[in-house]
């Protein structure tokens, strides 16, 4: 308990689980009704502004595609700084928000090659192009999967939490790596025939419905992380209780 | 260029499909969890310490 | 130190340890390759350099879950920890043994396997230096995941799954370099330095890492 109570002075907001729920409870609507507001505006923008004289109605696709790829490394950000505060500062929510970021930065990831696809297959002719920025979120993809993979083989959440701290961590240093080495590898076997996708002239006219969805996609990532830390913590909760009943109902089987 | 509006649409159905499933893992998820939570409330099992320590199992 | 580095080198060696089922293992996947995709020896002499590269990464993923298990089991991996020796090196030394029972081997046998695949003497050299220069990353990073699955029941499939994409890096270089060495125009210095490069930056953070988890496991 030593420990904690240290976080505690640290931290003394966030530190303590019952006052993030207090907090979740309190922020979590708002956050939703916004969530659920910017998401009306960007969709209607989406489908009301032009299709781009190149790329036609598919534009509208990276309106998706655009914030689930952003989406995808931010909740790797996210991720790797819980994973510091885990293993430096001994935060005692930062197991419990990376654990809850895994599955949703992988559904975004999933979200991102499956709308770039979509994408692809028009634009490019193919489903499927080894293309650099493809293959580093692919792969990007097989981490979010082999760390949630992790995370449910291990059964001690505490201990489990600080390993694959130590893995994400690794696997942080290493994305500038893989992603300068999948592009090293698409420069030397792929002569630049690919399309390049969006490109720093972008329009107005696209970017605002871009910027809208981007912003409500973050806004819905926040909302379902800070929902699903709550979930953690009622489940650590229901489990401790039901050692705890376990632990009752062993003594006093024993007593007289 | 109409004939690209399938694409646009199913991809915009993954996301919907995507996003819903997240919301209701989640939801659901804690819904459950709640249940359990008041279960054993009802059971008369309680946090031995509903004060500031709050740092079970962690 | 050394007397570590030659024990765990003699129990790989010698009772079902890994060393020699790896290099089994990494020569029936090379026989296995022509069988699929036909014995049309100038495929097979074009695609060699790749396939060799991909057999000795799948190899030496092989025997990783053991790199820390057994001492796990017997109880001699508390005594490590508690060791005046600080752990990174102890896991560094245990990296380089595991290296020198099963890598080392695969280099060792890579020309054989070359010469089944219809390569010249240029591409096998190239094979052998590259993989002789990869192989010890491969075997680094697996040791993070090694250390991160040392408390699972059955961690095996799991650490290849960890480890596999972080080592595409390793194996990205690995290959180019040997098409860059086969190839004239493109030259071989880059991607090797870049190979040798990644080779020494795995051998600090994965000691480093791998030590973090087998503490942070052990309490």
């Amino acid at each position: 308990m030593s420990e904690n109570s240290l976080a505690i002075r640290k931290f003394s907001d966030l530190a303590n689980p019952t006052r993030f729920l207090a907090l979740a409870a309190r922020v979590l609507p708002w956050l939703a009704v916004l969530t659920v507001l910017f998401f009306a505006v960007g969709l209607w923008l989406s489908f009301t502004t032009e299709g781009d004289y190149q790329q036609g109605e598919t534009v509208r696709i990276m309106y998706v595609h655009v914030p689930a790829a952003w989406l995808s490394m931010m909740c790797y950000t996210v991720m790797a700084i819980s994973a510091l505060g885990t293993l430096v500062w001994r935060h005692p929510l930062a197991d419990v928000s990376a654990k809850a970021a895994a599955p949703i930065g992988a559904s975004f990831t999933f979200l991102a090659l499956v709308t770039g696809s979509l994408w692809g297959k028009p634009m490019w002719g193919t489903w499927w192009v080894w293309d650099a920025r493809l293959t580093s979120v692919f792969v990007l993809f097989l981490m979010y999967l082999g760390l949630i993979a992790l995370n449910r083989a291990m059964e001690d959440p505490a201990r489990s939490a600080r390993v694959s701290a130590v893995l994400v961590l690794v696997g942080f240093v290493n994305i500038p790596i893989i992603k300068f080495s999948v592009e090293w590898w698409n420069t030397l076997h792929q002569p630049a025939s690919v399309m390049r996708l969006g490109g720093p002239t972008i329009d107005p006219e696209f970017l605002w419905p871009l910027m809208v969805m981007a912003i409500a996609f973050t806004l819905l990532f926040f909302s379902l992380h800070i929902a699903a830390m709550r979930n953690e913590i009622w489940r650590r909760r229901v489990t401790s209780l039901r050692r705890q009943a376990a632990r009752n109902a062993g003594r006093e089987s024993l007593a007289p | 260029m109409m004939s690209h509006a399938a694409y646009v649409l199913s991809s915009y159905a993954v996301a919907v499909a995507t996003v819903a499933g997240l919301v209701l893992w989640v939801v659901g998820d804690g819904r459950a969890r709640q249940r359990e939570l008041k279960a054993l409330e009802a059971a008369g099992i309680r946090r031995r310490s509903v004060e500031a320590t709050g740092g079970e199992s962690t | 130190m050394i007397a570590l580095f030659f024990r765990d080198l003699k129990l790989s060696v010698r009772a079902g340890g890994g060393a020699m089922i790896g290099v089994l293992f990494f020569m029936t996947i090379v026989a296995v390759i022509p069988f699929g995709v036909g014995p049309d020896l100038n495929l097979l002499a074009r695609i060699g350099p790749a396939i060799l590269w991909i057999g000795a990464l799948l190899a030496s993923l092989l025997g990783l879950d053991r790199l820390f298990q057994a001492e796990r089991e017997d109880g001699s991996l508390d005594l490590l920890l508690m060791q005046e020796t600080p752990l990174l090196l102890t896991v560094f030394v245990k990296c380089a043994a595991h290296w020198a029972a099963t890598g080392l081997p695969l280099v060792v046998a890579s020309p054989f396997l070359g010469l089944f695949m219809n390569m010249n003497e240029l591409a096998i050299g190239a094979t052998m230096l590259t993989l002789l220069a990869g192989t010890p990353a491969i075997t680094f990073i697996g040791a993070v995941g090694a250390a991160v699955a040392v408390a699972l029941p059955r961690g095996g499939l799991l650490v290849s799954i960890l480890v596999l994409p972080l080592a595409v890096p390793v194996l990205i270089f690995g290959v180019s370099a040997v098409y860059a060495a086969i190839q004239d125009p493109a030259p071989f210095l880059p991607p090797f330095m870049i190979l040798v490069a990644i080779t020494l930056f795995f051998a600090v953070i994965g000691p480093v890492a791998a030590a973090a988890a087998l503490r942070h496991s052990a309490d």
